[in-house]
């Protein structure tokens, strides 16, 4: 049944006031200065009376001569390479051993689920107490074992993997949750067959299992993927991206050139890269989520 | 080995991965619980006592804190579900003039989140006057592109049929979302309020740029300048206060666990 032309006008003028609100909003807080963004990058900082002006590419080539931009951007990438792959098998090694039949599974769940409900900054805190020098459970448990007390934050070494032990903390119980439900949903026709081929269980996990879990295991990544580069609350609450920089991170970076340097011009081309990366990974998302090529 | 005693080993091995998962946690919960003199070593015969909660309470504006949090949460996701319902309601029901690109659009916020824009969006918070505010603090996060993506993807599973009965008895737009489409939502829109409740109770950076007094810091931010400045080194009332912030959440999610569980799952992402 075709509306008549009035009410077909009609609905474009009632579509374009229901979404204003958000369009405003969104716009003000997300378009908007994101393409300010990347022209203030162009721009130098404005100082007093002096206003900005056009420098082209300088805040670029001071970006590229910059080593704690580079240390930022490495511990970035180390940081999402090491945690998104390590919170996604504890993840799923959780779920399996939750969904089978294990004594005690609503206790499990708890204790792999509770610290994704924690803020951040209170996650931080606790860990911070776990890894104090000398007396912190950690070092109390190392010593037992009879090694020497690490001060686990205070050394660059250990410093950001110390770091990303909290991510992983926080984030496998709530992935875990993902692949629970998925497993739920295997047939269990597909496990009978199995096991009327006397199949192992590790080639029932390789060949059932894992291939059904695929496109959860995927939508899991790129979620672990895009939180890896917004890391910062545990950096501001730890270690303040200390000692000696080992613990920055491309956002703190950010946070720190624009409000504790004021220098606005270059917080615009740091978030410019910033920007490019997220850009690139739902780029990544787009061709591994929706072109569906799971089930192989 | 016998199958028995294999999954006796390995239920054994399961059990003690999750109580070194709990660790950090159950060490935070026996300091607090426990006077400071116990906080690094342990005796079972340790008093307990509640000292180093009403410690914290006193020690730092708490109370304040936490009703700035209350009003931060419950004020954006009432704001959430009004802005995000109408946009969801046109996308998904109507096709005009540009809705497809703009959907797209919407969608971008989905990985460029006022946070990752910092500087930005702080000077424009400052152009408004809304610094220090808690309407600064919620206002980017109001047109939430996840909201209007998961009641959109609601929206479309509900039968026009009914939106068509509704206008037979001359029911406008409004009355047919509010009749029609919010009770049919509502399991929705409790998964998207846990969602956001947790995702803003939890929030930190972007409060931490945007407040810097007692009357606007919420709790997240109040927690991290009660540990870093106003405190020496007394983990027993850092750990007491770091739980008082996360219980109220806690709480909830003990008692509702399956609904939590259900909401996030349905939500998807954050």
């Amino acid at each position: 049944m075709a509306a008549p032309r009035a009410s077909r006008l009609n609905i474009h003028l009632q579509g374009w006031l229901l979404v204003l609100p958000a369009v405003v909003l969104l716009a003000t807080f997300t378009h908007v200065p994101a393409v300010e963004t990347v022209i203030d990058s162009f721009f130098s900082t404005p100082h007093g009376k002096r206003p900005a002006v056009y420098i082209g590419f300088d805040q670029y080539r001071t970006m590229l001569a910059d080593p704690v931009f580079w240390l930022a951007f490495r511990n970035n990438l180390l940081y999402a390479l090491i945690t998104v792959p390590l919170a996604i098998a504890l993840a799923l090694l959780m779920a399996l051993w939750v969904n089978g039949r294990i004594k005690g599974r609503a206790a499990l769940r708890l204790a792999f689920f509770t610290p994704t409900i924690l803020p951040m900054v209170a996650a931080a805190n606790i860990w911070l107490f776990f890894y104090t020098p000398d007396y912190g459970l950690l070092n109390q448990i190392i010593r037992l074992f009879g090694f020497e007390s690490v001060n686990w934050l205070g050394s660059p070494a250990t410093a950001l993997p110390a770091l990303m032990a909290v991510t992983v903390w926080k984030e496998a119980g709530f992935f875990m949750i993902f692949f629970l439900a998925a497993l739920q949903q295997v047939p269990p026709v597909l496990y009978e067959a199995a096991r009327m081929e006397n199949a192992s269980s590790w080639l029932v996990f390789r060949r059932i299992t894992w291939p059904l879990l695929m496109p959860t295991t995927l939508f899991v990544a790129v979620n672990a993927l895009i939180n890896a580069f917004r890391v910062v609350d545990q950096v501001i609450a730890m270690t303040g991206g200390g000692p000696n920089n080992a613990t920055a991170l491309l956002l703190f970076y950010i946070f720190q050139v624009a409000f504790s340097f004021w220098d606005s011009g270059y917080a615009a081309a740091l978030s410019v890269v910033l920007l490019s990366t997220l850009a690139i990974i739902a780029f990544l998302q787009f061709f591994l989520l929706d072109r569906k090529i799971h089930y192989r | 080995m016998s199958d028995r005693s294999i999954r006796l080993i390995s239920t054994a091995a399961v059990w003690l991965f999750a109580l070194v998962w709990a660790l950090p946690l159950l060490y935070a919960i026996w300091a607090a619980v426990h006077p400071s003199a116990f906080a690094t070593h342990f005796n079972l015969a340790a008093p307990l006592t509640f000292e180093n909660f009403t410690r914290a309470w006193t020690a730092a504006p708490f109370a304040r804190y936490f009703l700035n949090t209350t009003l931060l949460v419950l004020g954006i996701m009432a704001a959430q579900f009004v802005i995000c319902t109408l946009a969801a309601f046109a996308l998904a029901r109507w096709t005009f003039v540009g809705s497809g690109v703009l959907f797209a659009l919407i969608l971008v916020q989905l990985m460029v989140t006022p946070d990752v824009l910092i500087l930005e969006n702080y000077l424009t918070l400052k152009q408004m006057g809304l610094i220090d505010t808690l309407t600064g603090v919620g206002l980017p996060y109001v047109a939430s592109a996840f909201g209007i993506f998961l009641l959109r993807q609601t929206f479309k599973s509900i039968p026009s049929e009914l939106d068509d009965a509704a206008r037979m008895e001359g029911a406008s737009t409004l009355q047919t979302i509010w009749r029609v489409y919010l009770p049919l939502a509502r399991p929705v829109y409790v998964a998207y309020g846990l969602v956001s409740v947790s995702y803003h109770w939890n929030n930190f950076l972007w409060p931490l740029i945007v407040t810097n007094s007692v009357e606007t810091r919420p709790l997240t931010v109040g927690l991290q300048v009660f540990a870093s400045v106003d405190q020496g080194i007394d983990w027993s009332v850092i750990s007491a206060a770091a739980l008082m912030t996360s219980a109220p959440l806690m709480i909830a999610f003990l008692l509702f666990q399956r609904a939590f569980i259900q909401s996030f799952l349905r939500a998807g992402i954050r």
